[in-house]
């Protein structure tokens, strides 16, 4: 009941961010709910938004993935070498790389018995390595003639892939958390991992499928780099582990695990790429002209702010009962 | 993790390969390197390759030492090297626009004491508001580096200032002052950890919170010095690799100083989840990690390679510790 109540106390909260920044953004420029900004936020966003669900359903485990910026890279570099090939080879490397090393994650951590923290930084250092050796230490240009680059860079009834794509995904992944005893796993798993062994779940292969779906979907990420940008970049992807991770728990997923939310991880990516997009317009006005440079610091505070708000909830949560 | 109970180190026991591989593994490693570079490497043996070794290892022991502090509560420090560029881009502002032994002097304090602050209240959103210290920490790391990069305006500072560089150029007694340095702030939280009350407070605080509360250890307050003190030894890190550098530069300074310092901590044998520490243990986590780079690339290994290599090594590292216990 309490668990609920917080939950829906930070996805609200990241709810009114967003509405209020939106709001903002509207009546302030002109440009702002055009269908070309909302396209271009979209199609880029896309990219953290599938890393960030990946993120959201390990976190929720009780887990971390801290590997997802460089397999997106790797991912980025395979499947740009395989795009003269064609489109479905290309996504399936990208892919694959990514589910490699999300069931190498996977295996260390619920059979090797090592922590995911340690675990997922491994993997980080030697996925990033892996994709400089393959690309050469330089960017991979893609093949344009195999139609591969219309996976990033195209439309369908007007709206970019990308955002087809983890639109697709996002629901995907409400359903799986809301309505499948998987979901249901998975945040007992991040509760009590005890107690959830003791009722008979699958505890091991859950945590385990957790984290090969949050390879994939980082693979896949990757996949939509190199389709967007027209190459593999095997030294893109630092620090997108900590925007996803930020997103997460701006989104109200808590870190120890046991209590998430898809939508609330979605509005996460949503607000922190919006703060970008408001940067840019504010400096297109010209009244102030702030450095490309604020945007970490703001999006440092936005998180400060958040997490703060998180506590407050929490601790207002927790006081009656004890 | 099973044993979060734990305190102290559990006694090795000799009939445990497990264990002594475990406690022993990381020294044994070191020599091994060593012993395969005399053996292999081109002009191994020599002054040079000390000193190139030692300068570029420095920093990050120095961070990583600050790190074991933290890791030893429980917690982890994801701001260092944000931290750093903070430092790094706060002393050249200081010593190039007040010149003179004064403005050195401000220089090395003013941007040790700001990290330090910093620290702090990444201990202060840890202990009073009950942030999880990655997320805590994640704060400063994102905002951390925009404020190193808004205070320079992102532009690179060079500078030749010889009475500040001396702790990244200077020598002494025919070592470089930043390995004094690493050497001194080793063996301090070293002797801390091992012979102090403070020491004992730190490892109980990470071994079992509640009960080193019951137990009347002011869990807060040593939480918020760790950080602190983590925060203080980035930002003299910061310091010494602009010095060595001659130039400031906050896109960066410090940058992936996290992952290097978490990295020789896990494979100097601290336990990530608390309770149990070793400061040497990181030092010598920390050296085979730089020696290893330094193997490989002495002998045509390509950067990218060794990356793989090092990632391999941490979870063997992890692996064989687990094994252990």
């Amino acid at each position: 009941m309490g668990a609920t109540l917080s939950r829906l106390a930070g996805r609200q909260a990241v709810l009114l961010a967003l509405a209020a920044l939106i709001l903002f953004g509207a009546l302030r420029y002109e440009h702002f709910l055009g269908w070309f900004n909302i396209t271009t936020l979209l199609r880029y966003n896309a990219l953290f938004a599938l890393v960030a669900l990946g993120m959201a359903f390990v976190i929720m485990t009780g887990g971390i993935d801290l590997s997802v910026g460089s397999v997106a890279a790797l991912a980025s570099v395979v499947s740009a070498h395989l795009s003269g090939a064609g489109l479905l080879p290309a996504v399936a490397g990208g892919v694959g790389a990514g589910l490699a090393v999300g069931l190498l994650n996977g295996a260390l951590v619920t059979r090797g018995g090592l922590a995911p923290f340690v675990t997922t930084l491994a993997t980080m250092l030697g996925a990033s390595g892996l994709a400089l050796l393959l690309a050469d230490n330089q960017s991979v240009p893609v093949s344009y003639d195999t139609g591969f680059v219309e996976i990033g860079q195209g439309d369908i009834l007007n709206f970019p892939v990308p955002a087809w794509i983890a639109l697709l995904a996002y629901i995907g992944g409400a359903v799986l958390l809301h309505l499948t005893g998987f979901g249901r796993t998975v945040l007992a798993v991040g509760g009590n991992a005890d107690a959830a062994r003791l009722m008979g779940l699958p505890a091991e292969r859950t945590v385990f499928l957790v984290y090969l779906g949050s390879g994939g979907l980082a693979g896949l990420a990757g996949v939509l780099l190199a389709a967007q940008f027209g190459a593999g970049q095997p030294i893109e992807g630092v620090g997108w582990e900590l925007f996803a991770i930020a997103a997460t728990v701006v989104g109200g997923t808590l870190l120890t695990g046991g209590v998430g939310s898809v939508g609330g991880t979605l509005a996460g990516v949503l607000l922190l790429g919006l703060i970008f997009n408001i940067l840019n317009f504010e400096n297109g006005l010209g009244t102030i002209s702030l450095s490309v440079y604020w945007q970490s610091v703001i999006r440092g505070l936005f998180l400060l702010v958040v997490v703060l708000l998180q506590a407050r909830l929490l601790a207002a949560r927790i006081a009656p009962a004890s | 993790m099973s044993d979060a109970g734990t305190i102290a180190a559990p006694v090795a026991r000799p009939r445990q390969a497990g264990a002594i591989a475990a406690r022993w593994g990381a020294p044994i490693a070191l020599l091994l390197l060593l012993a395969f570079n005399l053996a292999v490497t081109p002009h191994f043996a020599s002054w040079q390759t000390l000193y190139v070794n030692l300068t570029q290892v420095a920093p990050i022991v120095i961070v990583a030492t600050g790190m074991t502090l933290v890791i030893a509560t429980g917690g982890i420090d994801l701001s260092v090297g944000s931290l750093m560029a903070i430092a790094g881009s706060l002393a050249p502002l200081i010593f190039l626009g007040l010149p003179g032994l004064g403005g050195v002097a401000l220089a090395l304090v003013v941007p040790v004491a700001v990290a330090a602050a910093l620290g702090w209240g990444n201990g202060l959103l840890v202990t009073r508001f009950a942030i999880q210290p990655i997320v805590a920490t994640l704060v400063l790391f994102i905002a951390g580096r925009g404020i190193a990069q808004v205070m320079t305006g992102g532009n690179l500072q060079e500078f030749r200032v010889p009475e500040f560089q001396v702790i990244g150029l200077g020598r002494l007694l025919g070592l470089p002052v930043q390995v004094w340095l690493m050497l001194a702030v080793v063996g301090i939280a070293a002797w801390v950890l091992r012979r102090t009350v403070l020491g004992r407070q730190i490892l109980a605080v990470g071994g079992n919170e509640r009960a080193a509360h019951l137990a009347g250890i002011p869990v807060g307050q040593v939480k918020r010095l760790v950080y602190a003190v983590s925060g203080a030894l980035a930002g003299l890190a910061g310091l010494v690799v602009i010095a060595i550098n001659s130039s400031s530069d906050a896109n960066l300074v410090g940058l992936g100083m996290e992952l290097d310092a978490i990295a020789a901590v896990a494979v100097g044998g601290t336990l990530l989840a608390g309770g149990r520490a070793s400061v040497l243990g990181t030092l010598v986590g920390a050296l085979i990690i730089q020696l290893l780079r330094f193997t490989l690339l002495a002998n045509g290994v390509p950067d990218a390679a060794a990356l793989v290599v090092k990632a391999g090594v941490i979870l063997l590292a992890v692996w064989v510790q687990r094994r252990g216990r």
